[in-house]
């Protein structure tokens, strides 16, 4: 079995001269779901933008067996879902229908192709009555989950997911958390939001000024306060509380 | 190639003077009035709504989709501009695109801003209201109905903007009107395609999201004899013009000389290779590369004393 | 500089930063010049009148083309801003030339060469190629005048100059709020291309045929254009909403400008009288 992702001594500079990754290294196996954290400006975009081929820096990068290069890059976003923090971006068609059926229909698959990818991808996230709706007045939490079906009807491998959570209310948020956990497939997302990697994500990987700091096990690395705290992170202090229903 | 966003951006230097100062003049006693009508119909809320929806109609020009080898298709927005806020805001928020391109970005001259502001923020907004408006009434307003006439305000937008600019630059004499306008017409005819569509594509997403905003303007009869008027001197012009310049490939050159408009044209009272078939250098061609030369070193020897200077007093 | 737009474009949907400070396409440059302090009205002024200058030169006047040529050079080597710089950008401005190129042929004369192409005879004049020399030349020159002025005045000094040369003050105001938001505008539609790009994927079937029609790649386009204005709409909303709890009430307040110091007037008239005598020198021939 292949590793989803791998990569080897990745560097990448900005054409300003800023050095957003250094010398990252990561190797992330089929169906494993992986979180990215790290404060704002570590590199955590920048590395996600590397997975598909938009931005390219030097080193080893393999998706899904395939070199990361000009030839495969169509390949690879077909097999890599790419989830943008802002919804209003992966969103610009009339109806929801339409934009599912962006990927398909750049893929030249048939109609009815494209029809049954689009109905899987929005049963996926259980949205199916919302073919029709138009996207701008769906609610925050909805269009998230249409984001997320934008790149499931393109049946990727990869899920990549960026700041999943962020300006969800607890209700949206908790929905999304079980859509996650319920899709088998290899996930990355970078994320501020500890709760959620210690929830859903075995293994959890900190970034920092554009090199990986530490990468191992939730669990551990949630206990290191010292580590997290270096990098300005936070253990979630409403666990044991949770845990037994109080709060 | 074409290169994009639009060919249609005169740069200084293509426009003779008297055209490029009777274009500043009509724009800006067109614009000027624009001004005013906007003020009256959006009031204190036209600063903020006219400036951001320039810098989208800006930002939308960069959008683009890859038509072929290479080559891709953008937005100029006259027309969805037009439809979604009426003719004078239209026009008042292309005066603004049109002219930071040019005085930032250099899209467009500086001299031939009022020629460039004529043809996509005067023609360009008229063509596409007095197009959809037509259509609109003709079609009714079913989804067809705003689709088609949508379309066709866009692609007449570009068209006869082109076709003004060609026209532009034969009567400065910088390009033989038998061959500038159909040049520029025959590639605008085709990317006036590409604006028809995407501006079918933005109003298909308008028409779902904000069915509202359309509405309103589509309702807006036609205000103002001025903007007949305008409509009118503009499609006369074309009417009157465009066959004669096919028709005659030299006719406007010739009304052109004889009404004294060329001031280029006039015959150089020197000349450097005179009787000369094969270019050589005579006593005047000297003459004038010593002139050159001399006045070259005098300016540079200024800018270089000034430069030294400066950084004396600044040490 | 359409060409220049096309690769500013693409090179901005793959690698811009999602918080840059100094925009890519903000052309202005923070350099100490004589150019960067000269009062940004007697800049505006002189740069107009050098481009009129420029425009009103007969053809073929080489000696004063020269002379105009040496100022915008000497402009520039004062400027700091480095020929490079201001040559590439100007280089871009070329493609437009191309309209001029048939004069050369249409305009009669003295023949200097004829080519045949086919049955067709193509002859080029003296009064031709001089008349299209003259134009290239004069774009040139006009085209690094604009660069200078936007790569030595920051935007809110041009604005202050637009005032003081009487453009309404509505207008300024709207190209005030306009540069505001232009980057932050282009910066939604750059993210618009870049999550669109990210889903442009291939199954690597090789009887599919990738990409769809044209003309849904344009409608896909329209509708990302659509999202982006109606955005704008909305944000401009919540603007006047800011600027109404502010207490604006559609007045446009602005400072009176100070007035012009006697260097800066000397600056002003010196300029203008130099072009003048160029004006003149170039009637003699």
């Amino acid at each position: 079995m292949h590793h989803s992702i791998e990569i080897d001594r990745l560097s990448f500079s900005y054409p300003d001269g800023h050095r957003a990754l250094q010398d990252i290294s990561l190797h992330i196996q089929l169906c494993e779901k992986v979180a990215l954290v790290g404060p704002n400006g570590a590199g955590k975009s920048t590395l996600i933008l590397h997975l598909n081929g938009i931005l390219r820096g030097q080193g080893s990068l393999r998706v899904c067996g395939l070199e990361v290069k000009e030839p495969n890059l169509g390949r690879i976003r077909a097999m890599v879902g790419l989830v943008f923090q802002s919804p209003e971006d992966q969103l610009f068609s009339p109806t929801v229908y339409d934009d599912v059926a962006f990927g398909p229909l750049y893929q030249g698959l048939s109609p009815e192709e494209v029809q049954q990818r689009v109905e899987q991808a929005l049963a996926a996230v259980h949205m199916s009555g919302y073919a029709r709706r138009v996207s701008h007045h769906l609610s925050l939490g909805e269009k998230k989950r249409i984001a997320i079906a934008t790149v499931l009807s393109m049946q990727p491998e990869v899920l990549v997911l960026d700041e999943p959570t962020s300006g969800l209310d607890p209700r949206a948020r908790r929905s999304l958390i079980n859509l996650l956990r319920e899709l088998p497939l290899t996930m990355l997302a970078s994320t501020h939001d500890m709760l959620l990697v210690q929830e859903l994500f075995p293994r959890m990987v900190i970034m920092d000024e554009g090199r990986i700091v530490a990468d191992g096990k939730t669990q551990a690395l949630m206990n290191d306060a010292e580590l997290l705290e270096a990098h300005g992170l936070e253990k979630p202090v409403y666990k044991e509380d949770r845990k037994t229903g109080i709060t | 190639m074409f290169y994009a966003p639009l060919p249609m951006h005169i740069p200084d230097g293509f426009l003779s003077v008297v055209v490029s100062v009777i274009l500043w003049i009509i724009s800006i006693i067109i614009i000027g009035y624009a001004l005013r009508r906007v003020s009256q119909d959006l009031g204190e809320r036209q600063v903020p709504l006219m400036g951001v929806l320039a810098a989208a109609i800006f930002a939308g020009q960069m959008l683009n989709f890859s038509v072929t080898g290479g080559t891709s298709g953008h937005l100029l927005g006259a027309a969805i501009a037009t439809i979604l806020l009426g003719p004078w805001a239209g026009a008042l928020i292309l005066t603004c695109v049109v002219s930071i391109q040019a005085l930032i970005f250099q899209d467009g001259g500086i001299l031939a801003l009022g020629a460039n502001l004529f043809n996509m923020a005067v023609v360009g907004v008229a063509v596409s209201y007095f197009a959809f408006t037509s259509l609109q009434k003709m079609f009714g307003k079913n989804n067809w109905g705003l689709f088609v006439s949508g379309f066709v305000a866009a692609w007449l937008s570009i068209f006869i903007a082109a076709l003004c600019a060609a026209l532009e630059l034969a009567l400065s004499g910088t390009s033989p009107a038998n061959i500038a306008v159909p040049a520029m017409g025959g590639i605008h005819a085709i990317i006036g395609i590409g604006e028809g569509l995407i501006t079918v594509g933005a109003l298909a997403f308008l028409r779902a999201a904000r069915n509202d905003l359309l509405d309103k303007t589509t309702l807006e009869p036609i205000k103002g004899k001025l903007v007949w008027g305008v409509g009118l001197v503009i499609a006369i012009a074309l009417a009157i013009l465009s066959p004669l310049a096919s028709s005659h490939p030299d006719g406007l050159e010739w009304v052109a000389e004889q009404k004294g408009f060329l001031d280029i044209a006039q015959p150089p009272l020197y000349n450097i290779i005179p009787d000369y078939v094969m270019p050589g250098i005579s006593n005047e061609a000297v003459a004038t590369i010593t002139a050159g030369i001399i006045g070259t070193l005098i300016v540079f020897g200024v800018a270089l004393g000034v430069a030294y200077f400066r950084r004396r007093s600044a040490t | 500089m359409a060409l220049l737009w096309e690769s500013l474009i693409s090179a901005a949907v793959l690698q811009h930063k999602k918080d840059m400070h100094i925009h890519y396409l903000d052309p202005f440059r923070e350099i100490s010049s004589p150019i960067h302090e000269l009062d940004p009205r007697v800049k505006l002024v002189l740069s107009l009148a050098f481009i009129i200058t420029t425009a009103l030169v007969s053809p073929g006047v080489w000696p004063v083309y020269i002379l105009l040529l040496a100022i915008i050079f000497s402009v520039i080597i004062l400027s700091r801003l480095g020929f490079l710089f201001v040559l590439k950008r100007s280089l871009l401005a070329l493609p437009f030339v191309f309209a001029a190129l048939p004069v050369i042929f249409t305009i009669k004369g003295n023949s200097l060469v004829s080519i045949m192409a086919g049955s067709w005879i193509l002859t080029a004049s003296t009064q031709g190629l001089e008349r299209f020399i003259s134009i290239a030349f004069k774009s040139w020159i006009s085209v690094q005048t604009a660069i200078v002025l936007a790569s030595s005045t920051p935007f809110p000094d041009l604005l202050m100059a637009m005032r003081a040369i009487h453009i309404p003050r509505l207008l300024v105001a709207i190209f005030g709020l306009m540069w505001r938001y232009l980057f932050v505008l282009v910066d939604e539609a750059l993210r618009l291309m870049r999550a669109r790009l990210a889903r442009s994927g291939e199954t690597g079937l090789p009887d599919r045929k990738t990409g769809g029609s044209i003309a849904w790649r344009a409608q896909v386009t329209g509708g990302m254009a659509g999202s982006l204005f109606l955005r704008a709409l909305e944000r401009s909303d919540h603007i006047y909403n800011a600027m109404l709890s502010r207490g604006y009430n559609g007045e446009v307040f602005t400072l009176d400008l100070p007035g012009l110091r006697p260097a800066q007037w000397f600056a002003l008239f010196g300029g203008l009288g130099l072009l003048l005598a160029l004006l003149m020198i170039s009637f003699l021939f």
